[in-house]
């Protein structure tokens, strides 16, 4: 398999009034052609702000990629000039963000939402353009869609609006979607029509998803590879079935297990004791060990390195290095 | 089965809607709460769930009257809170607080902790200022705080330990009744069963009874002794945590919990994926109001309202399947 995007060390950074946070801090990895990848983590581990690094959609005063590479097929994306990256944005990589009540412009029909990024990327004239915006609707399960394009966003339901979001990023046919809590903020009836039209997407065409979520259900429902953050580092990484089933870091295990299940019931609940640690008390060793069951002294001096642990799976946890060695 | 701590009796909250000045139309109303009742138990836990938009909050905060029930009645303590003065409804705040979902708005930015805990006892209890501060350091301590924490503000907390803060102040004064409205839902994993494992704790030691609201159905499930789900401002099912969860009656309950994405795939469920939204609760369907996104749905559910029926075993459906 080909790989349409690979991300080497990347490390973003904002420089902020009270000092310096890595957001991300030295992240690689690769996604294949027609791969569906979900990147899961909880809030700070700096998921969305790797999303945001690859399409350079970072607040520019603050945020700066500082080191490392995105590639996407052969280009390089960190080096381009926003002029440059904007022929690509929203033409071979496209983004659904969160918030489908606040991402769309609210003066703006839906129509002309949609068209214009066909408009602009594909050079579609006004009349071509409304046509492919209701081929689009009609392809995202938008009922009446030759009235919809005519209509405003806040005439949508949030499961609606989301679906035109889902739309505009098809709209040039992207070779990489990436999908940033796509159905978070909807209702579960609704998610589930939204996973179901991603799954379909799948079906129909070789676009590659990168989707980002707290919600480790979602990822096991559409996604085949997994990648768990924790504070700006990838702590661990395989496929779905094989992580869920036996996942290897600390913090894998621990998020799995502090789930409500609706299959089986248990009195109390796993947790992870203690919080995400803030920027500015980032421990020195391996950024898990406050908070880690099995920590041990080497934990707290020294931070593991993401390890291969054979069958395409990386850990950083040194748990895993000695259960090799052994 | 131990007596009824509450008694909520053909509740109805119905908000009127702006009159159109020029056209001199019919009074309309938003009917976010459409009769529904419920009894809760002393020392146990309801799940009310359903998703936005069904009445789910507005039950709640109705309960402690912050919202004005249209019509109905609600027992507290044999009592018919809903019609006595404001100074009476003081001593029932007391025996009933409320948990809010976002622990980053329902505090006072402007006052440390230790205040924000105080103040409940300060409006409704004659301890001296020393007790009130010993009761505080108890306080913290009980939801997983340190003392030291009494002098800092709100806003050098994380979410999860904000939504201990909120806690702490919802049990100052000892109540009985305790409405946790998606009191984890801002919360991410591994706080969220944190603050679970938290609330049951402090029912075990404390003897407390819950309504715990939520929109995520494994969460309801695990804290719940008995759930009640939500329609457009309507009860379509209520039944134990066994009893539903393991056969859930209504579509609408099925399709839910179909819907809900899980992380093993030996268990996944057939999905049942609904067409459209939740319709307007100003101008609801008629007869059974989910009956315009229902796959079972017959001729007579468009015209006539189903009644609430005993299933046994405690489970309630509302749906002209089961007769």
């Amino acid at each position: 398999m080909k790989p349409i995007l690979t991300v080497d060390n990347l490390q973003t950074h904002f420089f902020t009034d009270s000092g310096i946070v890595r957001s991300v801090d030295g992240v690689s990895f690769q996604v294949n052609e027609g791969e569906t990848v979900g990147i899961v983590g909880e809030s700070g581990s700096g998921k969305s702000v790797t999303a945001l690094s690859i399409m350079r959609l970072l607040p520019s005063r603050v945020g700066k990629i500082v080191e490392g590479s995105v590639k996407f097929q052969d280009i390089e994306m960190s080096k381009l000039k926003e002029k440059e990256v904007r022929k690509i944005r929203g033409n071979d990589i496209a983004m659904i963000f969160q918030e489908p009540m606040t991402s769309l412009n609210p003066s703006y029909t839906i129509g002309n939402q949609i068209g214009e990024a066909v408009r602009l990327h594909l050079k579609l004239n006004r009349k071509q353009a409304e046509k492919r915006s209701v081929e689009l609707l009609q392809q995202v399960g938008i009922p009446r869609a030759q009235e919809i394009v005519h209509e405003y966003p806040h005439r949508l339901s949030g499961g609606m609006r989301q679906r035109v979001m889902i739309a505009m990023a098809l709209a040039c046919n992207p070779k990489l979607l990436i999908a940033d809590e796509p159905t978070t903020a909807l209702d579960v009836t609704i998610q589930a029509q939204i996973l179901d039209l991603i799954q379909q997407l799948k079906k129909t065409s070789n676009t590659s998803i990168i989707i980002i979520t707290h919600d480790l259900g979602v990822v096991s429902e559409i996604c085949e590879r997994v990648i768990v953050m924790y504070a700006g580092r990838i702590v661990e990484e395989g496929d779905v079935r094989s992580i869920f089933e036996s996942p290897s870091h600390p913090y894998t295990s621990g998020l799995i297990e502090s789930l409500p299940s609706l299959d089986e019931s248990v009195e109390w609940l796993e947790t992870i004791q203690g919080n995400v640690p803030i920027p500015s008390q980032m421990p020195t060793g391996c950024k898990f060990a406050p908070r880690c069951k099995f920590v041990m002294e080497r934990c707290k001096q020294e931070e593991p390195e993401l390890i291969d642990i054979g069958m395409g799976r990386k850990s950083r946890c040194f748990l895993e290095g000695k259960r090799k060695n052994v | 089965m131990s007596k009824p701590l509450i008694e909520v009796k053909d509740l109805k909250i119905h908000f009127p809607m702006k009159n159109n000045i020029l056209f001199n139309k019919e009074k309309r109303f938003v009917k976010a709460v459409d009769g529904i009742s419920f009894v809760i138990h002393e020392n146990e836990t309801l799940g009310l769930v359903g998703e936005s938009g069904c009445g789910k909050s507005t039950t709640g905060k109705s309960l402690l009257r912050l919202i004005e029930p249209t019509a109905g009645e609600v027992i507290f303590e044999g009592k018919d809170i809903t019609k006595i003065s404001t100074r009476e409804m003081r001593d029932v705040y007391r025996n009933m607080q409320l948990i809010f979902q976002d622990p980053y708005a329902s505090l006072n930015p402007r006052k440390t902790v230790g205040k924000l805990i105080e103040e409940p006892l300060l409006i409704n209890s004659d301890l001296s200022p020393k007790d009130r501060l010993d009761r505080v350091y108890e306080l913290l301590d009980v939801v997983g705080l340190n003392a030291y924490h009494a002098n800092r503000y709100p806003h050098e907390f994380s979410g999860g330990q904000r939504q201990r803060v909120g806690i702490a102040r919802a049990l100052a004064l000892n109540p009985k009744l305790i409405i946790a409205d998606e009191a984890v839902s801002a919360l991410d994993v591994s706080i969220q069963s944190q603050i679970l494992n938290l609330l049951r704790k402090l029912q075990q030691s404390f003897g407390l009874t819950y309504l715990f609201i939520s929109h995520d159905l494994s969460v309801v499930k695990h804290i719940s002794d008995r759930i009640a789900v939500m329609y457009l401002g309507e009860i379509v099912e209520l039944g134990t945590k066994i009893g539903l969860y393991d056969k859930p009656l209504h579509p609408y309950t099925q399709a839910l919990l179909s819907a809900a994405p899980s992380i093993k795939s030996t268990n996944r469920r057939e999905r049942i994926v609904l067409e459209g939204d939740m319709p307007s609760p100003v101008s609801p369907p008629s007869g059974c109001k989910f009956h315009t996104r229902c796959f079972a749905k017959m001729p007579e559910c468009e015209l006539v309202r189903p009644q609430m029926r005993d299933m046994g075993d405690g489970h309630y459906v509302a749906c002209h399947l089961y007769k």
